[in-house]
Protein backbone atom coordinates (compact mmCIF):
# COMPACT_ATOMS: atom_id res chain seq x y z
CA UNK A 1 0.00 0.00 0.00
CA UNK A 2 2.76 2.41 0.95
CA UNK A 3 4.64 1.64 -2.27
CA UNK A 4 1.52 2.41 -4.32
CA UNK A 5 1.14 5.77 -2.59
CA UNK A 6 4.74 6.68 -3.37
CA UNK A 7 4.24 5.71 -7.02
CA UNK A 8 1.02 7.74 -7.18
CA UNK A 9 2.67 10.78 -5.65
CA UNK A 10 5.22 10.76 -8.47
CA UNK A 11 2.32 10.93 -10.92
CA UNK A 12 0.64 13.67 -8.89
CA UNK A 13 3.80 15.79 -8.71
CA UNK A 14 4.29 15.39 -12.46
CA UNK A 15 0.66 16.35 -13.00
CA UNK A 16 0.95 19.56 -10.98
CA UNK A 17 4.23 20.57 -12.61
CA UNK A 18 2.61 19.89 -15.98
CA UNK A 19 -0.48 21.98 -15.28
CA UNK A 20 1.58 24.96 -14.15
CA UNK A 21 4.17 24.47 -16.95
CA UNK A 22 6.88 24.37 -14.34
CA UNK A 23 9.39 22.45 -16.44
CA UNK A 24 11.42 22.84 -19.65
CA UNK A 25 9.02 22.09 -22.52
CA UNK A 26 11.72 20.22 -24.47
CA UNK A 27 11.46 17.22 -22.13
CA UNK A 28 8.26 16.06 -23.79
CA UNK A 29 9.49 16.40 -27.36
CA UNK A 30 12.43 14.02 -26.89
CA UNK A 31 10.27 10.97 -26.25
CA UNK A 32 12.34 10.06 -23.19
CA UNK A 33 9.57 7.87 -21.83
CA UNK A 34 9.92 5.47 -24.75
CA UNK A 35 13.55 4.71 -23.89
CA UNK A 36 12.83 4.46 -20.18
CA UNK A 37 10.00 2.08 -21.10
CA UNK A 38 12.40 -0.13 -23.07
CA UNK A 39 14.71 -0.24 -20.07
CA UNK A 40 11.75 -1.10 -17.85
CA UNK A 41 10.59 -3.99 -20.06
CA UNK A 42 14.14 -5.31 -20.13
CA UNK A 43 14.36 -5.19 -16.33
CA UNK A 44 10.95 -6.83 -15.89
CA UNK A 45 12.18 -9.60 -18.18
CA UNK A 46 15.32 -10.08 -16.09
CA UNK A 47 13.31 -10.33 -12.89
CA UNK A 48 11.00 -12.99 -14.38
CA UNK A 49 13.85 -15.05 -15.83
CA UNK A 50 15.96 -14.68 -12.70
CA UNK A 51 13.42 -16.27 -10.36
CA UNK A 52 13.92 -20.05 -10.61
CA UNK A 53 12.03 -20.81 -7.38
CA UNK A 54 8.72 -19.41 -8.56
CA UNK A 55 8.20 -22.01 -11.28
CA UNK A 56 9.10 -25.05 -9.18
CA UNK A 57 6.75 -24.08 -6.34
CA UNK A 58 3.76 -24.18 -8.65
CA UNK A 59 4.05 -27.96 -9.17
CA UNK A 60 2.20 -28.55 -5.91
CA UNK A 61 -0.93 -26.83 -7.15
CA UNK A 62 -4.18 -28.66 -7.79
CA UNK A 63 -4.32 -29.05 -11.59
CA UNK A 64 -7.68 -27.31 -11.93
CA UNK A 65 -6.40 -24.26 -10.11
CA UNK A 66 -3.91 -23.81 -12.93
CA UNK A 67 -6.85 -22.53 -14.96
CA UNK A 68 -7.53 -19.62 -12.62
CA UNK A 69 -5.48 -17.06 -14.60
CA UNK A 70 -7.38 -18.09 -17.72
CA UNK A 71 -10.69 -17.51 -15.93
CA UNK A 72 -9.48 -14.10 -14.76
CA UNK A 73 -8.48 -13.08 -18.27
CA UNK A 74 -11.69 -14.36 -19.87
CA UNK A 75 -13.90 -12.85 -17.16
CA UNK A 76 -12.18 -9.48 -17.24
CA UNK A 77 -12.30 -9.20 -21.02
CA UNK A 78 -15.99 -10.16 -21.13
CA UNK A 79 -16.83 -7.71 -18.35
CA UNK A 80 -14.93 -4.91 -20.07
CA UNK A 81 -16.55 -5.84 -23.39
CA UNK A 82 -19.99 -5.45 -21.80
CA UNK A 83 -19.03 -2.02 -20.45
CA UNK A 84 -17.61 -0.93 -23.81
CA UNK A 85 -21.10 -1.02 -25.36
CA UNK A 86 -22.18 1.72 -22.95
CA UNK A 87 -19.16 3.97 -23.53
CA UNK A 88 -20.06 5.59 -26.81
CA UNK A 89 -16.80 7.33 -27.68
CA UNK A 90 -14.51 4.42 -26.77
CA UNK A 91 -13.87 1.60 -29.22
CA UNK A 92 -14.05 -2.03 -28.13
CA UNK A 93 -10.33 -2.61 -28.64
CA UNK A 94 -9.49 0.48 -26.56
CA UNK A 95 -11.61 -0.81 -23.69
CA UNK A 96 -10.07 -4.28 -23.95
CA UNK A 97 -6.58 -2.74 -23.85
CA UNK A 98 -7.45 -0.88 -20.63
CA UNK A 99 -8.96 -4.05 -19.14
CA UNK A 100 -5.84 -6.06 -20.00
CA UNK A 101 -3.94 -4.01 -17.46
CA UNK A 102 -5.43 -6.32 -14.79
CA UNK A 103 -4.56 -3.79 -12.11
CA UNK A 104 -0.94 -3.42 -13.24
CA UNK A 105 -1.48 0.31 -13.63
CA UNK A 106 2.12 1.47 -13.98
CA UNK A 107 3.03 -0.73 -16.90
CA UNK A 108 -0.34 -0.74 -18.69
CA UNK A 109 -0.83 3.04 -18.57
CA UNK A 110 2.67 3.66 -19.89
CA UNK A 111 2.27 1.15 -22.72
CA UNK A 112 -1.15 2.47 -23.69
CA UNK A 113 0.05 6.09 -23.66
CA UNK A 114 2.82 5.05 -26.00
CA UNK A 115 0.50 3.30 -28.46
CA UNK A 116 -2.86 5.07 -28.15
CA UNK A 117 -2.10 8.46 -26.73
CA UNK A 118 -2.40 10.19 -23.45
CA UNK A 119 -6.18 10.18 -23.05
CA UNK A 120 -6.53 6.40 -23.05
CA UNK A 121 -3.31 6.16 -21.03
CA UNK A 122 -4.88 8.26 -18.29
CA UNK A 123 -8.00 6.08 -18.32
CA UNK A 124 -5.79 3.00 -18.04
CA UNK A 125 -3.92 4.46 -15.08
CA UNK A 126 -7.09 5.44 -13.20
CA UNK A 127 -9.01 2.29 -14.12
CA UNK A 128 -6.28 -0.09 -13.02
CA UNK A 129 -5.64 1.79 -9.79
CA UNK A 130 -9.37 1.52 -9.11
CA UNK A 131 -9.27 -2.22 -9.72
CA UNK A 132 -6.58 -2.58 -7.08
CA UNK A 133 -8.49 -0.40 -4.64
CA UNK A 134 -11.76 -2.28 -5.29
CA UNK A 135 -9.97 -5.56 -4.52
CA UNK A 136 -8.39 -4.21 -1.34
CA UNK A 137 -11.69 -2.80 -0.08
CA UNK A 138 -14.15 -5.48 -1.14
CA UNK A 139 -12.12 -8.69 -0.74
CA UNK A 140 -14.07 -9.80 2.38
CA UNK A 141 -17.39 -9.21 0.64
CA UNK A 142 -16.37 -10.98 -2.59
CA UNK A 143 -15.11 -14.04 -0.71
CA UNK A 144 -18.45 -14.34 1.03
CA UNK A 145 -20.51 -14.45 -2.15
CA UNK A 146 -18.19 -15.80 -4.84
CA UNK A 147 -15.85 -18.19 -3.04
CA UNK A 148 -12.22 -18.16 -2.05
CA UNK A 149 -10.79 -17.85 -5.54
CA UNK A 150 -12.69 -14.67 -6.38
CA UNK A 151 -10.46 -12.09 -4.64
CA UNK A 152 -7.50 -13.60 -6.49
CA UNK A 153 -9.21 -13.02 -9.82
CA UNK A 154 -10.29 -9.54 -8.77
CA UNK A 155 -6.70 -8.67 -7.86
CA UNK A 156 -5.50 -9.53 -11.36
CA UNK A 157 -1.77 -9.02 -11.83
CA UNK A 158 -1.30 -7.61 -8.33
CA UNK A 159 -1.95 -10.84 -6.41
CA UNK A 160 1.74 -11.56 -5.86
CA UNK A 161 2.50 -8.15 -4.40
CA UNK A 162 0.08 -5.41 -3.33
CA UNK A 163 -3.12 -7.40 -2.85
CA UNK A 164 -1.36 -10.57 -1.64
CA UNK A 165 -1.72 -9.89 2.11
CA UNK A 166 -5.43 -9.12 1.78
CA UNK A 167 -6.04 -12.30 -0.20
CA UNK A 168 -4.27 -14.50 2.33
CA UNK A 169 -6.20 -12.88 5.14
CA UNK A 170 -9.57 -13.41 3.47
CA UNK A 171 -9.17 -16.70 1.58
CA UNK A 172 -6.73 -18.36 3.96
CA UNK A 173 -3.10 -19.47 3.85
CA UNK A 174 -3.93 -22.44 1.61
CA UNK A 175 -4.47 -20.00 -1.23
CA UNK A 176 -1.13 -18.20 -0.96
CA UNK A 177 0.59 -20.26 -3.65
CA UNK A 178 -2.36 -19.97 -6.06
CA UNK A 179 -2.28 -16.25 -5.49
CA UNK A 180 1.43 -15.96 -6.31
CA UNK A 181 1.10 -18.27 -9.31
CA UNK A 182 -1.85 -16.23 -10.58
CA UNK A 183 -0.04 -12.91 -10.19
CA UNK A 184 3.05 -14.31 -11.87
CA UNK A 185 1.13 -15.48 -14.97
CA UNK A 186 -0.90 -12.26 -15.24
CA UNK A 187 2.13 -10.02 -14.78
CA UNK A 188 3.61 -11.85 -17.70
CA UNK A 189 0.53 -11.53 -19.95
CA UNK A 190 -0.11 -7.79 -19.39
CA UNK A 191 2.47 -6.44 -21.87
CA UNK A 192 1.45 -8.94 -24.54
CA UNK A 193 -2.31 -8.47 -24.26
CA UNK A 194 -2.09 -4.68 -23.94
CA UNK A 195 0.07 -4.29 -27.05
CA UNK A 196 -2.12 -6.80 -28.89
CA UNK A 197 -5.34 -4.86 -28.25
CA UNK A 198 -3.61 -1.57 -28.98
CA UNK A 199 -2.55 -2.84 -32.39
CA UNK A 200 -6.09 -3.84 -33.39
CA UNK B 1 11.38 -8.03 -22.45
CA UNK B 2 12.11 -11.44 -23.97
CA UNK B 3 15.80 -10.48 -24.13
CA UNK B 4 15.57 -9.64 -20.43
CA UNK B 5 13.96 -13.00 -19.58
CA UNK B 6 16.69 -14.82 -21.48
CA UNK B 7 19.42 -12.85 -19.75
CA UNK B 8 17.80 -13.28 -16.34
CA UNK B 9 17.50 -17.03 -16.89
CA UNK B 10 21.09 -17.32 -18.10
CA UNK B 11 22.29 -15.51 -14.99
CA UNK B 12 19.96 -17.32 -12.59
CA UNK B 13 22.88 -18.65 -10.53
CA UNK B 14 23.71 -15.06 -9.67
CA UNK B 15 21.08 -13.43 -7.54
CA UNK B 16 20.18 -10.12 -9.16
CA UNK B 17 18.46 -8.67 -6.14
CA UNK B 18 18.90 -5.03 -7.12
CA UNK B 19 16.71 -5.50 -10.21
CA UNK B 20 13.52 -4.80 -8.25
CA UNK B 21 14.90 -1.50 -7.07
CA UNK B 22 15.79 -0.59 -10.65
CA UNK B 23 12.27 -1.50 -11.82
CA UNK B 24 10.70 0.61 -9.09
CA UNK B 25 12.89 3.61 -9.96
CA UNK B 26 12.06 3.29 -13.67
CA UNK B 27 8.35 3.12 -12.82
CA UNK B 28 8.73 6.30 -10.74
CA UNK B 29 10.42 8.12 -13.60
CA UNK B 30 7.83 6.96 -16.13
CA UNK B 31 4.83 7.91 -14.04
CA UNK B 32 6.37 11.27 -13.30
CA UNK B 33 6.78 11.82 -17.05
CA UNK B 34 3.22 10.61 -17.64
CA UNK B 35 2.01 13.10 -15.05
CA UNK B 36 3.94 15.90 -16.78
CA UNK B 37 2.39 14.97 -20.11
CA UNK B 38 -1.14 14.73 -18.73
CA UNK B 39 -0.80 18.01 -16.87
CA UNK B 40 0.60 19.85 -19.88
CA UNK B 41 -2.24 18.60 -22.09
CA UNK B 42 -5.15 20.98 -21.57
CA UNK B 43 -7.77 18.81 -23.28
CA UNK B 44 -6.96 15.91 -21.00
CA UNK B 45 -6.99 18.10 -17.88
CA UNK B 46 -10.39 19.50 -18.87
CA UNK B 47 -11.81 16.01 -19.47
CA UNK B 48 -10.33 14.50 -16.34
CA UNK B 49 -13.78 13.89 -14.83
CA UNK B 50 -15.14 12.07 -17.89
CA UNK B 51 -11.97 10.01 -18.20
CA UNK B 52 -12.26 9.09 -14.53
CA UNK B 53 -15.85 7.97 -15.01
CA UNK B 54 -14.91 5.79 -17.98
CA UNK B 55 -12.08 4.36 -15.92
CA UNK B 56 -14.47 3.58 -13.08
CA UNK B 57 -16.90 1.65 -15.27
CA UNK B 58 -14.11 -0.30 -16.96
CA UNK B 59 -12.61 -1.20 -13.59
CA UNK B 60 -15.97 -2.31 -12.22
CA UNK B 61 -16.85 -4.33 -15.33
CA UNK B 62 -13.47 -6.05 -15.47
CA UNK B 63 -13.40 -6.89 -11.78
CA UNK B 64 -16.98 -8.15 -11.74
CA UNK B 65 -16.45 -10.31 -14.83
CA UNK B 66 -13.35 -11.94 -13.41
CA UNK B 67 -15.01 -12.51 -10.04
CA UNK B 68 -17.94 -14.30 -11.68
CA UNK B 69 -15.57 -16.52 -13.67
CA UNK B 70 -13.55 -17.30 -10.55
CA UNK B 71 -16.81 -18.31 -8.91
CA UNK B 72 -17.54 -20.75 -11.76
CA UNK B 73 -14.13 -22.38 -11.27
CA UNK B 74 -14.66 -22.38 -7.50
CA UNK B 75 -17.90 -24.37 -7.90
CA UNK B 76 -16.16 -27.10 -9.89
CA UNK B 77 -13.09 -27.29 -7.66
CA UNK B 78 -14.56 -26.67 -4.21
CA UNK B 79 -15.45 -30.24 -3.22
CA UNK B 80 -12.11 -31.60 -4.44
CA UNK B 81 -10.11 -29.12 -2.40
CA UNK B 82 -11.99 -29.78 0.83
CA UNK B 83 -11.62 -33.57 0.38
CA UNK B 84 -7.88 -33.33 0.79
Amino acid sequence: MKASLVILSFFAVGLLLGIFRFFPQEILSYNISFYVLCALMFSVGISIGNDPNSVSKFRHLHPRLLFLPLMTIAGTLLGVLAVSFFLKNRSISECLAVGSGFGYYSLSSILITQYKGIELGTIALLSNIMREVITLLFAPLIVKYFGKLSPISAGGATTMDTTFPIIVRNSGKDYAIVSIYHGFILDFTVPFLVTFFCSL
Amino acid sequence: MLAGIALGYALRSIKISFIHRIILTLVWVLLFLLGLEVGANETVVRQFGTLGLHAFWLATGGTLGSVVFAWLLWITVRTKLTDK
